[in-house]
C-alpha cells in the first residue's frame, strides 16, 4: 500500500508516521535540524523560509507544551500562526472533523499540525486533502491516539545522535506504558529503521502491547534485566488514569518496580544518557534526583524538539506542490 | 407466466444436482427439471448455455436498515440490491430502530417488504425487550407475526443470568436463537483484532478470547437448556475448533461467518481504512485459513453477507470512531465464488453455502429447485468481471473494502415466486 | 569558454589579497560563504596582514529560490564566533554571478546584529547581474556562458583549482 506521506517523487509532503519513512528521509531530517538548533541563540531567532505561509495548529486534545513548540518552530521560520482549541464540546456541536478541515482550507491553510486522540485522524485528513484536490497542503501529526507523535519521535532520535552520533551499537530501552504510548511507537520505529540493534520495551505485561516484539523489540518485565548495559534509557510518563481500569494498583507500586532511580540507573553504562519526553511525574517514573541528575538530557531535548520541528515544516514547504 | 430456463449449468445442492439440463418455471414454482412438462409453450426462453443456474440466494443477515435508519437506507434500495445480487431470501437482524421487539413492528415491517414483490424478508426478534439486556420479549407474539429466530444482534449481553432465562425459555417452545458470540466486557472499546497491526496502528483491541469465552458460555447454556443456538459470525481460529469440538459432541449449534472475513485480515486496514472497520473485527491471516479451512469442511454451515449499509459520513471518520459495517448482499455470489475457486472447491459446495444449507440454518423449504418448491433462482454468469464501485452498485450503502476492485461472478437473471424480478 | 580559459585560482588568490592588503581595515572580520568562499577567507586570513576572524555562513534559510527548489539536500551551519554588531565585515564568496546569494548572505548577516560595514571580496567576477551588487575586491573577471557553472573545488593539500561544469549539474565541461 502506497506510503500516503510521500510524493509521487519519494519527496515528503506530510509526516504522519514514522512507519514507512527510509533511513535516508529521516535522516535528511535530523541533518537539517542541526543548524537550526543554533538559530536559538542568535538575538534574531527568525529565518524567512515559511514568511507568508499560514500554519493551522489543530489541537482536538489538549496539550500547551506541543502546541507551544510548534508554534514557536513556525514563528521562528517566519509563518503565521494560529492556534485552534477544537475540545470535545466543539465537535458536539455537530461538525464533523473533515468539515473543521474544509473551512480552515477556505481560510488558506498552508499547513496543518494536527493532534487528535484518535489514531489515524491525521491519516483521514491527509487522504481527504488529496482527494480533494488539495494535496498541496501540508499535515503534520503532532500525536493521534496511540498510534504516532513523529516529531518526537525524531527529536528523540536527534539527542539520541547528539549524545551517541551512531546508532548501529546503541541498547535503548523505553520504560513504562508503551500500551498507550505514541512515544514509543514512533520511537521504536525510528530506531529500528536507522539500525540500532537492541531496543528493549520494559514494563508489566498489563502496559505492553500484544505481540509488540513484532515490532523488533525485547521484551522484559524486570527493569534491572531490562536496563543492564543500557547506552539510553527512555522513560514513559504515567497517567493516573492508568490506576482506573485495573491496569496497575497504584503509583507507589509502579515506582517500586518501574521507577527511575540512582541505584537502578547504575546499571546502565556509565555514561548513559536518560531521556523522557514530558511532562514528568516526579516520583512516580522517575526520581527527582535523575531527572535533575547528569545523566538527564530532558532539557535539550526540549529545545532540540523546536530545531527538529522547524526541520520538517522547512523540508514538507519547500517540497514541489503536485500539480 | 411459464419460462424456460434453457441449457444452463444447473447446480441444486440441495440434491446433488449439477448438471447441464433445462428448468421450467410455471405458475409460481418449479415446474420440472431436464424435461418439459407436457405441451410446454413457454411465454419467455432464457438461453443459459453460459450461466450457472442455481437456487436463488439465501443470505441470513442482511440489515435493511428499516425502520428507523432510513437516511442510511431504505427497504426499496436494499431489496434492489438483494435482487441484483441473486439474493431471493434473507433474514434481517432485530437492531432496527426500534429494535424488533413487537409484533406490530414485524408484521409491518413483511408487509413492507411482500408490497414489493421482491425477495422475501424473515425477520429476526429481538431476545430482549429493546435489546436492553432486561426483560426477554414476548417471543410466541413475535414468532406468530413472522420472526423466525431471537438474536441480541451486535447488542451486549453480559448478565449470563438474564441469557440462561432467555434461552431456557426459547427452548421451551422450540424457538431458534441466534447468539452472537463475544465477550461484552472484553470487547468493550475494542476496535481492532488484538496482535501485531493493532498494536503497530495503536487501536484499541479485541483479544480472541472475547470470541472463545463467549463460545464456552454459550455451550454450556446449550447443555443446559437444549435450546438450538446458531453462532453469528465466527472470526478466530480458536473458534472454529471450538465448534468443530461441539458439533462433534453432538451440540445442537450451527454457525455462520460474514463474506468479508473470508477473504481479509486485519493487515488489509492499511492506513485506517474505515471500510474495515468491521464487527467482528478482521483477525490475522491464521484466523482466516481457519475460517476459510471451517467452511471447506461444514464446520461452518454458511456465508453471509451481514450487510450494513453505512452513510459516507459514518465513515469518514478516524477508525475507531467510524461505524462499523460494509454494504454485502451484491458482493455475497461473487465473494462466494472467489473463497471456493481460491480454495478450489467444486461449485456446489460453494452454492450450497449461499442456499440449502443456510434454508436449513432458518428452517425454510426454499435453497432448492425440485418440482413443485417455489421458484426462487438465481442465473449468473460465473466468468463475467466487473468493478466494484458506486455506481454499479445499488444499495444505498457504497461501503466496502472491495470498492475499486474487480469482482468475479454477475447475476443476470433473479427469479422470485416464478417472476422475473432483475435481470442484467 | 573551456577550462584554459578560466584563470588560475591560486595566481588570482594572490592578486585579491595584493588589493586587499592595506585596503581592509586591521581588525576586518571576514565571513565566508559556504563552501567555496569560506576556503579563501580562510586563506585570505593567513594571507592579509592584519589580525582577521574568519566566520562561516550557509545562506539556505535565506535564498529567495526555497518556494521552487525546496531546501538545499546538504546544509552546513552558520558560525560566526565573533560579535556582528559594530564590527566591519569583509564577505567572501568564490564566484559572483547574479548576486542573489550575496543578497541572502546580507539579510542572515543582518539577523546577527548591524554591522558598522559590510565590503564584499570575490575570487571571480563572471557577470551577470540580477541584483544591484558590485564587489569590492576581485580577483579576476572572466566572462562565462549561461549554460555554464564555474566552481572551486580545494584539493586534499588545500590547493584550490577553478573548473567550468553544465550548469544543470552535468559533467565537467
Amino acid at each position: 500500500m502506497r506510503n500516503p506521506q510521500l510524493g509521487p517523487g519519494g519527496e515528503l509532503q506530510h509526516l504522519l508516521t514514522l512507519e514507512g519513512l527510509p533511513p535516508e528521509v529521516i535522516g535528511r531530517i535530523l541533518d537539517t535540524a542541526v543548524p537550526f538548533v543554533s538559530i536559538a541563540e542568535r538575538d534574531v531567532k527568525k529565518v524567512p523560509l515559511l514568511r507568508g505561509k499560514t500554519v493551522f495548529n489543530l489541537f482536538f486534545e489538549n496539550s500547551t507544551r506541543t502546541r507551544t513548540t510548534f508554534e514557536i518552530a513556525a514563528k521562528r521560520l517566519s509563518a503565521d500562526v494560529i492556534n485552534l482549541n477544537i475540545g470535545v464540546s466543539s465537535t458536539t456541536k455537530g461538525e464533523t472533523l473533515l468539515d473543521t478541515i474544509d473551512n480552515l482550507v477556505a481560510m488558506n491553510a498552508d499547513m496543518f499540525v494536527v493532534r487528535h486522540s484518535q489514531s489515524g485522524a491525521p491519516h483521514l485528513i491527509a487522504q481527504h486533502l488529496s482527494t480533494t484536490g488539495r494535496g498541496g497542503i501540508h499535515v503534520i501529526n503532532a500525536g493521534d491516539g496511540r498510534h504516532g507523535h513523529p516529531t518526537q519521535g525524531l527529536l528523540d532520535l536527534f539527542t539520541i545522535r547528539h549524545y551517541k552520533q551512531e546508532f548501529h551499537a546503541l541498547t535503548v530501552a523505553i520504560v513504562g506504558d508503551v500500551l498507550h504510548s505514541r512515544v514509543a511507537r514512533s520511537l521504536i520505529q525510528g530506531l529500528t529503521t536507522l539500525g540500532t540493534p537492541e531496543v528493549r520495551v520494559v514494563g508489566p505485561q498489563t502496559l505492553l502491547p500484544t505481540a509488540v516484539e513484532r515490532m523488533g523489540v525485547r521484551v522484559f518485565h524486570d527493569m534491572r534485566a531490562g536496563l543492564a548495559g543500557c547506552d539510553v534509557v527512555v522513560m514513559l510518563r504515567l497517567q493516573s488514569e492508568r490506576m482506573k481500569g485495573a491496569l496497575l494498583p497504584s503509583a507507589g507500586e509502579y515506582f517500586k518496580h518501574y521507577g527511575l532511580t540512582a541505584e537502578k540507573l547504575r546499571l546502565a553504562k556509565p555514561d548513559a544518557i536518560v531521556m523522557h519526553p514530558g511532562p514528568m511525574n516526579r516520583g512516580v517514573e522517575i526520581d527527582s534526583a535523575v531527572a535533575d541528575g547528569k545523566h538527564s538530557v530532558i532539557l535539550p531535548q526540549v529545545t532540540f524538539g523546536i530545531a527538529v520541528r522547524m526541520a520538517v515544516m522547512s523540508i514538507l514547504a519547500g517540497s514541489q506542490v503536485p500539480a | 407466466m411459464k419460462i424456460e430456463i434453457h441449457n444452463g449449468r444447473l447446480i441444486d445442492p440441495a440434491h446433488g444436482i449439477d448438471r447441464r439440463t433445462s428448468l421450467y418455471v410455471a405458475a409460481g414454482k418449479v415446474a420440472s427439471i431436464d424435461e418439459p412438462p407436457a405441451g410446454w409453450h413457454p411465454n419467455r426462453v432464457i438461453d443459459a448455455s453460459k450461466l450457472v443456474v442455481c437456487p436463488g440466494l439465501i443470505d441470513a443477515s442482511a440489515r435493511l436498515r428499516e425502520p428507523g435508519f432510513e437516511y442510511k437506507a431504505t427497504l426499496e434500495s436494499e431489496m434492489q440490491a438483494a435482487i441484483a445480487g441473486g439474493v431471493t431470501s434473507l433474514a434481517c437482524p432485530p437492531d432496527t430502530d426500534p429494535p424488533l421487539d413487537e409484533p406490530g413492528l414485524v408484521e409491518m415491517l413483511k408487509h413492507r417488504a411482500r408490497s414489493l414483490n421482491q425477495a422475501h424478508v424473515y425477520p429476526i426478534g429481538a431476545l430482549t425487550v429493546g435489546l436492553k439486556s432486561e426483560t426477554i420479549t414476548e417471543m410466541g407474539e413475535l414468532s406468530e407475526a413472522g420472526c423466525i429466530a431471537f438474536s441480541h444482534a451486535d447488542a451486549p449481553l453480559a448478565d449470563t443470568q438474564i441469557l440462561l432465562r432467555a434461552l431456557q425459555y426459547a427452548a421451551t417452545f422450540g424457538y431458534r436463537v441466534w447468539l452472537r458470540p463475544q465477550d461484552a466486557h472484553l470487547a468493550h472499546g475494542g476496535v481492532a483484532h488484538d496482535g501485531e497491526v493493532a498494536t503497530r496502528l495503536g487501536l484499541p483491541a479485541i483479544p480472541s478470547c472475547a470470541e472463545t469465552i463467549a463460545l464456552d458460555t454459550i455451550f454450556e447454556l446449550v447443555r443446559a437448556t437444549g435450546v438450538r443456538v446458531h453462532l453469528a459470525r465466527l472470526s478466530t481460529y480458536e473458534g472454529v475448533e471450538r465448534v468443530r469440538a461441539a458439533k462433534r459432541a453432538g451440540l445442537p449449534v450451527t454457525c455462520d461467518v460474514a463474506a468479508h472475513h473470508v477473504h481479509l485480515c486485519d493487515i488489509d486496514i492499511g492506513w485506517f481504512n474505515a471500510h474495515c472497520r468491521l464487527v467482528p473485527p478482521l483477525r490475522g491471516t491464521r484466523d482466516r485459513t481457519a475460517l476459510r479451512q471451517g467452511l471447506a469442511d461444514g464446520t461452518i454451515d454458511l456465508i453471509c453477507s451481514d450487510h450494513t449499509p453505512v452513510d459516507e459520513d459514518g465513515k469518514q471518520l478516524p477508525f475507531a470512531e467510524a461505524e462499523p459495517g460494509a454494504t454485502g448482499l451484491e458482493l455475497l455470489l461473487p465473494l462466494t465464488l472467489k473463497w471456493a475457486q481460491e480454495e478450489r472447491l467444486a461449485l456446489p459446495i460453494a452454492i450450497a453455502r449461499i442456499t440449502s444449507d443456510p434454508a436449513r440454518v432458518l428452517g425454510l423449504a426454499a435453497g432448492q429447485l425440485a418440482p413443485g418448491a417455489d421458484a426462487d433462482v438465481c442465473v449468473f454468469d460465473p466468468e463475467a468481471r466487473w468493478t466494484v464501485d458506486p455506481a454499479s452498485l445499488r444499495s444505498q450503502g457504497k461501503n466496502t473494502p472491495f470498492l475499486g476492485l474487480e469482482l468475479s461472478g454477475k447475476v443476470r437473471h433473479t427469479l422470485v415466486g416464478g417472476q422475473i424480478v432483475y435481470e442484467a | 569558454m573551456t577550462a584554459a580559459g578560466l584563470p588560475d585560482a591560486e595566481i588570482t588568490l594572490g592578486r585579491l589579497a595584493e588589493k586587499m592588503r592595506g585596503a581592509v581595515a586591521f581588525d576586518a572580520k571576514l565571513i565566508g560563504i559556504h563552501s567555496g568562499g569560506a576556503w579563501i577567507a580562510e586563506r585570505l586570513a593567513e594571507m592579509l596582514d592584519g589580525r582577521h576572524p574568519v566566520g562561516y555562513i550557509d545562506v539556505s534559510f535565506y535564498r529567495d529560490d526555497y518556494a521552487q527548489k525546496g531546501l538545499h539536500a546538504k546544509l552546513a551551519t552558520t558560525t560566526l564566533p565573533f560579535e556582528v554588531g559594530a564590527s566591519r565585515i569583509v564577505l567572501v564568496d568564490d564566484v559572483l554571478y547574479t548576486g542573489r546569494s550575496v543578497r541572502a548572505a546580507l539579510n542572515e548577516i543582518f539577523d546577527y546584529g548591524r554591522p558598522e560595514s559590510i565590503e564584499l571580496a570575490v575570487l571571480i567576477d563572471r557577470g551577470g547581474r540580477e541584483l544591484p551588487i558590485e564587489p569590492t575586491y576581485v580577483g579576476a573577471r572572466v566572462a562565462v556562458a549561461r549554460d555554464l557553472s564555474v566552481v572551486l573545488q580545494r584539493h586534499l593539500d588545500g590547493s584550490l583549482e577553478l573548473s567550468l561544469e553544465s550548469a544543470n549539474g552535468g559533467g565537467r565541461a
